[in-house]
């Protein structure tokens, strides 16, 4: 069964009746009835919910722990794949995975946030959280990619980078700011999918790519709004106002013209119907990448690079 | 030296003589505690001639202690359109501004100029902390992109000073964006050949140290400056434990080996026309042949007014 989140309370007491109703009488054509009147209840319910979903009920369904995370697209989506380690310098960063794979047939190089979705495995990918290392291995993969001509993919689900002791002196900030410069130095197209959080610097340094998407319901952000709110309401309990006031949620990155589409959602999320919504990430993916046939490195380069110079000159009426 | 001898004598001067006298002749370091004349401080840059502490300094009072003759002249900024976000928190967003505008009587957080530094000519960028505690936002953006446009055009370095408490929250997703649009910028000038020399100060932190603080050419640090991307506040919230002493300081940076090296403000303009000039292929300078740079509040009052006549 799905973990509910506290906005789906009256979801969760619908579909929980019309469990009870089969459990109680299996064979009982008057009860399956009713049943399924309470399904297609909650079914509506699903579907006006999730239309009007506040800016931080989405960050709690960007965050919800049964959404695909990047080894479910990685799985779903690519033949092929060959995860690549290590930033050669210090360590293999689990929270960011990586390597080669095919996409529709052809060769990319794929890079992503992994969260886990286990206490076990959280905590072996730090839940998401990169550290130096995982921005140097992007980096590296990123060489690879622009040496032999592959695309790059990334798939960003991240809190933001691992605020540790030593991801400051192994400098976090550089590498993030490397990562960012790498991938606005690629000859080779770039495309993004922001696919739950997308976490300040973290996000940012494996999202500064030609085209950028997100899934529906996931969020884009400096800080997270409990972060915000602690600073400007001086109240972490104020994250709705601060998630409303940030502009998080794609609908209006895309109007502030920071992303260039929006991905289509199952109903109920993707936490819903994990594979529906790994397709329409792979649908995406391939047409977005299909944009970039015979483009020249140069002209690829300088796109990206003009796109975000010209990012948030016209603010909300972008 | 007695400072209750030069603390107390002038202040009951001014009462007697009932000259206009302006307020905060005194400033108490916030290291040693000791008490600096305003002349001195300025004299010293804002560094305390007791302990050595790098108290803050404005860009404008910088740049004048940089440059030849303490002359430069200002590279405008594009503006950016107002409240990208129409943010509202607890203030409005165009409020916070304009009060920081009021107190500090510069436009933003970010100041672009161009002069001569050793004879070399230089476009500089001096980051104001205390402009919204400098944070990034689409004009710091938009003045770094400037800088950078005009050392290409010029053909010559960039020394940035950076000094912020991160992105301009109210800017939202917007701010963030300034990483890599900066990055851009520093992209141009490593394309042209130009030297970036980063000069960071107390502090430097966020989105800003993650981006174009910690790409230059050369990084030099300002003695004590707190240089991090997390504080260190959300680190021991995050790992629960206490974290030692000097952590995340300019001479823990250097010693993780995140800097060139930590200088001394005095000491910047020197070392600054050393580096350049051999960066650019350019003979030593010769000492006596440099005009002084100017350590005194005199010219602060000369340079200020064409800034805010322009409002």
């Amino acid at each position: 069964m799905t973990q509910y989140l506290d906005f789906e309370k009256q979801l969760a007491d619908l579909e929980g009746k019309a469990e009870e109703l089969r459990a109680m009488a299996e064979r009982d054509d008057d009860v399956d009835e009713q049943a399924r009147a309470l399904d297609q209840k909650a079914k509506q319910r699903l579907q006006t919910l999730y239309k009007n979903l506040t800016p931080w009920q989405k960050c709690q369904v960007a965050r919800h722990p049964d959404r695909p995370h990047c080894r479910d697209y990685v799985r779903d989506l690519f033949t092929e794949y060959t995860p690549l380690a290590g930033d050669r310098n210090f360590a293999d960063d689990h929270a960011v995975m990586g390597g080669l794979a095919r996409l529709d047939g052809r060769a990319v190089v794929i890079i992503g946030h992994e969260k886990g979705n286990d206490t076990k495995s959280r905590l072996e990918h730090n839940f998401g959280m990169a550290r130096p290392e995982g921005y140097r291995k992007a980096i590296r993969l990123m060489d690879l990619a622009d040496r032999f001509g592959l695309p790059v993919i990334t798939l960003i689900d991240t809190p933001g980078a691992y605020p540790g002791k030593g991801a400051e002196e192994r400098g976090q900030s550089e590498a993030i700011a490397r990562s960012t410069q790498r991938c606005l130095r690629l000859g080779v197209p770039m495309v993004s999918v922001i696919v739950g959080e997308g976490g300040s610097g973290g996000a940012v340094a494996f999202a500064t790519a030609n085209r950028v998407a997100m899934l529906e319901h996931s969020v884009y952000s400096v800080i997270s709004p409990e972060g915000c709110a602690s600073i400007l309401w001086k109240d972490a309990e104020k994250m709705r106002e601060a998630a409303e006031a940030l502009r998080l949620t794609a609908q209006d990155l895309k109007r502030l013209g920071v992303i260039d589409r929006i991905i289509a959602e199952p109903v109920g999320g993707a936490q819903r119907d994990g594979r529906a919504a790994v397709a329409a990430v792979g649908e995406a993916l391939t047409d977005l990448l299909g944009g970039f046939a015979g483009m020249d490195p140069a002209a690829i380069r300088a796109e990206r690079r003009q796109k975000f110079v010209a990012m948030g000159a016209k603010g909300l009426a972008a | 030296m007695n400072w209750i001898s030069n603390y107390v004598r002038p202040k009951i001067g001014s009462l007697f003589n009932r000259r206009e006298v302006p307020e905060n002749l005194w400033t108490k370091c916030d290291e040693c505690g000791s008490m600096l004349f305003h002349r001195e401080l300025a004299e010293n840059q804002n560094v305390c001639t007791q302990c050595g502490n790098h108290m803050p300094i404005t860009p404008r009072a910088r740049f004048r202690a940089l440059f030849d003759g303490g002359a430069f002249t200002e590279i405008p900024v594009t503006a950016p359109t107002p409240d990208p976000l129409q943010f509202r928190d607890q203030k409005k967003y165009p409020d916070r501004l304009r009060a920081a505008q009021r107190e500090t009587g510069e436009k933003e957080a970010m100041l672009v100029v161009q002069g001569e530094i050793g004879r070399v000519p230089v476009v500089a960028a001096g980051q104001d902390f205390t402009f919204m505690a400098g944070s990034m936002g689409m004009y710091v953006g938009n003045a770094i992109l400037a800088a950078a446009t005009r050392a290409v055009e010029r053909r010559c370095p960039l020394v940035l000073f950076s000094a912020a408490g991160g992105a301009r929250m109210q800017e939202g997703i917007l701010s963030l964006m300034q990483m890599p649009r900066t990055t851009v910028a520093v992209e141009m000038l490593k394309e042209a050949g130009l030297p970036y020399i980063v000069i960071l100060t107390h502090p430097t932190t966020g989105g800003v140290t993650a981006s174009y603080a910690m790409l230059g050419d050369v990084h030099i640090a300002e003695p004590g400056a707190l240089i991090c991307f997390a504080g260190p506040r959300v680190i021991e919230q995050t790992i629960r434990e206490k974290l030692p002493e000097g952590f995340q300081r300019a001479e823990y940076l250097l010693d993780h080996g995140m800097l060139d090296r930590v200088t001394d403000r005095r000491h910047q303009r020197e070392e600054l026309t050393v580096i350049l000039r051999m960066l650019l292929g350019l003979d030593p300078a010769v000492q006596a042949d440099l005009p002084p740079p100017v350590l005194s509040n005199a010219a602060a009052v000369a340079t200020q007014p064409a800034a805010s006549a322009e409002r």
